[in-house]
């Protein structure tokens, strides 16, 4: 584990991108808004809206090809991640597996923690790209959602070579090959997936708990966070109502908003990412949770519990993707597939703690727990080995559920109904 | 004749013209964009068109109103606040400062070299429910006291509730009330003292009397440099706050960054502009003072 004592939510805070001035020109003086004044309209975004329509899926395969042909191996890789979302060596401020790429590569990388949030980033990219600017990034992780759907369906991301995949091909699980999100692994490799289930204080609760429902408890009154997202929040109330998203209707929808209204009253706050620090230090009993964050907790000294509910619990993946104008592609597909070797990605799952794309780490651990020379090692590396947040066993899976995919038109009717709940 | 002409007609034109072009690149075009925009329907994917859709000023207004409302309150309640610690520090390093004046100056700006975010959040630790001030609280066994008076929650929590965020509204936006008053203090002349204790006004009265209404503009000051940006922050209500404390800053940001609604965002930001700057000028009608902007930047 990592040496930080800062609590994660708090240092992803901190980690906020400052606007350079260049930047920030950009964004107030020359998008699409500074744009409307002379000519009274903001273009769209999706492909169609531009241009006319769609290509055919062979001409499509053909463009990419070529594209990728001309793609040459440069020695520089510009990384976009989460903060705290990499392996971290003993200065603090370096990360071995950065190192290692570059001394095997040559690629050089500019690793940055610049994303907080799926929807703020987005925010902040979409205007560059649509603009036909690059990000100044070559690889980028997002999460699979309403985000990651958009980036895809406006053609802010380079399709994948393909053929440049093979450790992907052989190591990947099979939850992050061909997802609902993107078939065939068109656009995105994946980074680690987690679950969104219940973190809380056995102690404090006074009693185990087992359900989303066990959320609408009165004595939890004051006591219990949840996420202000139109993910999480959303789709974990259609568990609790008994209901799986991916396939849940408007009707659905309704009433799992009207659950939601129910247990507004116990509500402490809507959170971001901020709710590590009140449920370790006990202003929260018990809160919606990301089951990485709650190991990473325990392991910093909290004892807290994480529950997939009965009902079950959204399951999601942060996805590495190519935006378009990437200035280094051809070495961000290096990087992506480099990391599925399992050596590589048990590296990164030692530290990362969320699920593993490669479930082959699970031996790499076990080995590693057996020849731990001290008893604090093979304690941490049986944990790790046989951890349900790390490695889901079998049956977990059956209750866990991705986002539901919207269209335009749901997203708005969604929007209005879940909105409201944390934004008042 | 012709740089005659030019010395006293023209120049002092060409003096103002970077002044005038600032204000026109920085202010009044993107303020003229975001009033273009207000007025668009359409989506992030298809584009926006200008349709001089108006009735998105009275959705905006009617579904966000209890956020405007409240960041006004709250915004009130601040500065009154503020005004309430400020004066006397003010009074105190203009006619008590002596040396220090600048030390103590430097003192109170001393915070701001710290990022504003980092100085919520350590509001947080220090608000949490085992934090320094619930602890103190508790020991002197005040909490039952406060929960009378609606300042902690039912629960006797502080953080989450409307008694924090002000709080750190207060603490993160004093200084810009001292810095007015501390001017508009450090200008009367202590003669002027001397003369109203010479014609038998005692301490209060000449506080009264002579030393407050020449301080005034500085107060007016104070209000708008501290009303104004405590009514439209955002970060304050997204740390501190909980469910029932979020500001019109959120919801505007919210309706940019992820909701991409450019029209509803612009359409906000507008619907505030106006009700502050009518507020203001209320405000200076009651002051007395038809020229109140004139005195305050006297």
């Amino acid at each position: 584990m990592s040496e930080l004592q800062l609590p994660p939510d708090l240092l992803r805070g901190l980690t906020t991108p400052r606007l350079t001035r260049r930047r920030a020109m950009q964004l107030g003086g020359m998008s699409a808004l500074g744009l409307a004044l002379a000519g009274c309209s903001i273009s769209g975004s999706s492909p169609s809206a531009s241009s006319g329509g769609k290509v055919s899926l062979e001409v499509a395969r053909e463009q990419i090809a070529t594209f990728w042909a001309s793609q040459k191996k440069g020695s520089q890789l510009n990384f976009a991640n989460w903060p705290l979302y990499i392996d971290v060596g003993s200065k603090n401020s370096d990360h071995p597996t950065l190192d290692m790429f570059t001394k095997q590569t040559g690629i050089k990388v500019k690793y940055d923690e610049v994303i907080q949030q799926d929807d703020t980033y987005y925010g902040k990219i979409a205007p560059q790209l649509k603009q036909g600017d690059g990000t100044g990034y070559d690889l980028m992780v997002i999460t699979n959602g309403i985000y990651l759907d958009d980036l895809i369906e406006r053609d802010y991301l380079i399709p994948l070579d393909q053929s440049a995949m093979p450790n992907f091909y052989a190591y990947a699980s099979d939850l992050v090959k061909d997802t609902s999100y993107d078939r065939g692994n068109a656009y995105t490799m994946a980074w680690a997936s987690g679950i969104t289930g219940i973190g809380y204080d056995p102690k404090l609760v006074g009693k185990k708990i087992t359900s989303w429902n066990d959320l609408l408890d009165p004595a939890l009154k004051g006591k219990v966070g949840m996420f202000g997202d139109t993910e999480d929040l959303p789709n974990a109330a259609l568990c609790a109502i008994g209901v799986n998203p991916e396939t849940s209707t408007e009707a659905d929808w309704k009433k799992a908003a009207d659950w939601l209204k129910k247990q507004r009253p116990l509500v402490r706050k809507y959170y971001q990412q901020d709710y590590v620090a009140p449920l370790s230090k006990g202003d929260l009993y018990a809160s919606q949770a990301w089951s990485g964050d709650i190991f990473q907790a325990n392991a910093n000294g909290a004892h807290l519990e994480f529950v997939v509910p009965d009902e079950g619990a959204p399951i999601w993946t942060d996805n590495m993707c190519i935006p378009q104008h990437a200035a280094h592609a051809r070495d961000a597909m290096i990087y992506m597939d480099w990391v599925y070797q399992p050596k590589i990605a048990a590296l990164l799952a030692d530290y990362i703690n969320y699920i593993t794309p490669v479930p082959a780490t699970q031996q790499i651990f076990a080995a590693e727990a057996k020849d731990a020379t001290s008893s604090d090692d093979r304690d941490y590396y049986t944990t790790l080995s046989t951890s349900p947040l790390v490695f889901p066993a079998q049956a977990d899976y059956s209750k866990l559920h991705r986002y539901r995919v919207l269209s335009a038109a749901e997203l708005t009717t969604w929007n209005n109904l879940f909105e409201p709940i944390y934004q008042s | 004749m012709i740089s005659r002409i030019w010395r006293t007609r023209l120049a002092p034109y060409a003096l103002i013209l970077p002044g005038w072009l600032w204000l026109v690149i920085f202010f009044v075009v993107p303020t003229l964009s975001m009033l273009s925009v207000s007025t668009m329907t359409g989506n992030d994917l298809d584009g926006f068109k200008q349709t001089f859709h108006l009735s998105t000023y009275s959705d905006a207004w009617s579904e966000y109103h209890t956020q405007i409302v409240r960041s006004l309150v709250y915004g009130l309640i601040a500065t009154v606040l503020c005004l309430v610690i400020a004066y006397p520090v003010a009074y105190w390093i203009a006619f008590r400062g002596g040396r220090y004046k600048s030390s103590l100056l430097f003192l109170l700006l001393l915070p701001f070299f710290v990022s504003f975010v980092i100085r919520t959040q350590s509001w947080e630790f220090m608000l949490d429910d085992h934090g320094m001030v619930l602890g103190t609280l508790r020991t002197f066994h005040l909490v039952g006291v406060m929960k009378t008076l609606h300042l902690v929650s039912s629960s006797g929590t502080i953080l989450q509730t409307s008694t924090a965020v002000i709080g750190g509204l207060v603490y993160n936006f004093l200084p810009f009330t001292v810095l007015p008053i501390y001017v508009a203090l450090e200008r009367v002349e202590p003669s002027l003292l001397e003369a109203s204790s010479d014609l038998y006004a005692n301490k209060f009265h000449a506080f009264r009397k002579v030393v407050f209404p020449l301080s005034l503009p500085g107060i007016f000051a104070a209000v708008l440099l501290t009303f104004v940006p405590v009514a439209s922050d955002y970060v304050n209500a997204q740390i501190l706050g909980g469910t029932k404390n979020t500001m019109i800053g959120t919801a505007i940001e919210t309706e940019y960054f992820t909701n991409l609604n450019y029209p509803v965002a612009a359409a906000l930001s507008f619907i505030l502009m106006a009700v502050l700057l009518i507020g203001v000028f209320l405000y200076a009608r009651i002051l007395g003072t038809e020229d109140a902007l004139e005195m305050a930047a006297a």
